[in-house]
């Protein structure tokens, strides 16, 4: 494979990469899962708490405002990161599951009534469906689902049909966790907002892989998570519209989110602090606000062009290993490829890859629903990472024509 | 041969293998050497259901021991399966009960009795050993 793409250089950031899994080399193809951290995010995390640890937002002190600096700087890196309109419009939560949740229950609150329809596709992580399912269960809606081909693919003709003047709003992937397909968003949202359907769209397995921008998509929620975009665990991002953002009350009570505080009535925070709850993760935002900067650096570009490069190579080695079954017949996959070896069930791939130093991930993947519709029941999933190169691809090739044969 | 006989006989089996990949290829041929399940036995209150993979278990209690036969989905569930009853089918309740298990340890496979593996082995056993207690009381 042929590439400018200093891959090798770049993993120097990943000391863990240097390791070795039962004495072999570690291949880490789990990035779907979690992403490994550069150094410089681990140091920003250690920096933080050496230097500046001071809880935000509230004391006179030196610490407390620099602390409250790197955590609203982190804010802005995070909104010129999507290019949202305005750091108002980030709100800081612990992951992408409790961004959907936010929604679900502030959004629904706001805007939501007993006969009222939400949408989400059949390719859904759990995270965007049993957040809908509560709000339906607590509102007396109706969760609908847009059926998808055998492949994987979103069935438009469906969708729009399924567009009907009860819906709410509609939920759905960017990138779906299990088969790497990319949903048409732009064109999904236009149709949505023809009908005065806000989208919210889970950007989890999107923004490590290419670059996002939420206004070119017109998306109203937008949802991440740090720690698969190479950040700290526990945090993570909500991108909605200001409108939005001012309509809708509280997720939840506590501390930073109000404004004054009598037992009578209680005023809240302007936004987006409405929605920050509880001292946030300052010292994780920081380091979020790293991860970004560094592939910023690297160029989401230049990532999403190598890894398309290497996703690529590795579907055509792998493909000439025998027993090798390719989940859904799609054109293009960002960083994911689910597949199985014939007549061998995931878990034995998986454990044997394992003990041959390759991490991936085997099962359901969180999207029964999806795995149902493809009438199987589990899957390999081998997942990369601008870190990953073509050699890995070999390993992991020879691995599996070892493991067909140990079988066969 | 006594259950530690047993327990021995499967230690000096893996000990004579030295790589990893054949340690584990030798559980594979078990796994496939495990006849199947009775279909009337592959029912859900057989069933032991693992986040990877599924363990269908039967017991049958005659004449002071218990037998027993067991299914998984997985080759690499099934060969560890095959060890466990080739140890503990066809004994005692108190034999079973109050067998330590010292084999799965010695021979590197400790890691499948971990909860967090959930692939149904860690609760197949104890199934095995409700079943022991259940039928020991009756």
């Amino acid at each position: 494979m042929e590439s400018k793409f200093d891959v090798a250089s770049i993993r120097k950031h990943f000391p863990i990469l240097e390791q070795k899994a039962y004495g072999h080399p570690l291949v880490y193809l789990d990035n779907a899962a979690t992403t490994q951290k550069p150094r410089s995010v681990v140091k920003k995390i250690e920096e933080a708490y050496f230097s500046h640890n001071a809880n935000v937002h509230r004391a006179v002190h030196l610490l407390s405002q620099q602390a409250t600096e790197a955590h609203e700087a982190a804010r802005v890196v995070v909104q010129q990161f999507i290019n949202a309109a305005e750091p108002d419009e980030i709100v800081f939560t612990r992951g992408t599951t409790e961004s959907i949740n936010l929604v679900a229950f502030s959004f629904g609150e706001a805007f939501c009534r007993e006969g009222d329809e939400i949408l989400i596709s059949s390719m859904e992580h759990h995270s965007n469906i049993v957040p809908w399912q509560l709000l339906c269960e607590r509102k007396k809606m109706t969760l609908k689902v847009i059926p998808i081909d055998d492949n994987g693919c979103l069935l438009v003709d469906e969708y729009e049909k399924l567009l009907g003047p009860k819906v709410k709003l509609l939920a759905i992937t960017h990138v779906s966790n299990v088969l790497g397909i990319e949903n048409p968003i732009k064109q999904i949202i236009e149709k949505a907002h023809k009908q005065g359907v806000p989208v919210l769209v889970d950007g989890a397995q999107a923004v490590a892989h290419m670059p996002v921008d939420v206004r070119a998509l017109d998306a109203d929620f937008y949802t991440f998570s740090s720690h698969k975009v190479f950040g700290p665990t526990g945090v993570g991002v909500l991108y909605a519209k200001r409108s939005f953002l001012e309509q809708m009350p509280p997720y939840q009570g506590g501390g930073e989110m109000i404004d004054q505080v009598h037992f009578e009535k209680t005023t809240y925070n302007r936004i987006p602090f409405k929605f920050e709850a509880g001292t946030p993760d300052f010292i994780g935002t920081a380091a979020l606000a790293e991860a970004l900067r560094f592939i910023q650096e690297i160029g989401l570009d230049k990532i999403a062009d190598y890894e398309k490069q290497l996703v690529n190579y590795a579907l055509q080695e792998l493909s000439k290993v025998e027993g090798f079954q390719l989940l859904g017949n799609i054109p293009e996959r960002h960083a994911i490829i689910p597949f199985q070896l014939k007549g061998i069930h995931a878990y034995d791939v998986g454990l044997l890859l394992d003990k041959l130093g390759i991490a991936v991930r085997t099962g359901h993947h969180c999207a029964q629903p999806l795995m149902e519709r493809l009438a199987v029941d589990s899957c390999v999933r081998a997942s990369f990472a601008f870190y990953n190169t073509s050699s890995e691809v070999d390993r992991l090739q020879a691995a599996l024509k070892k493991i067909y044969k140990m079988f066969n | 041969m006594s259950i530690d006989e047993v327990q021995d006989d499967i230690i000096q089996a893996f000990d004579e293998i030295e790589d990893w990949m054949d340690k584990y290829q030798l559980l594979i041929d078990m796994g496939n050497s495990l006849g199947p399940l009775d279909e009337q036995y592959k029912k859900p209150q057989y069933l032991i259901e693992g986040c990877q993979s599924r363990v269908w278990i039967h017991a049958e209690y005659k004449e002071g021991k218990v037998f027993f036969e067991a299914e998984s989905d997985t080759v690499i569930v099934k060969g560890l399966v095959y060890l466990l009853l080739k140890v503990l089918s066809g004994r005692t309740p108190d034999e079973i009960l109050k067998t330590d298990l010292y084999f799965i340890e010695r021979i590197g496979l400790k890691e499948h009795l971990s909860p967090t593996r959930s692939n149904g082995f860690a609760a197949m056993l104890k199934q095995i050993r409700n079943y022991a207690l259940a039928f020991k009381l009756s």
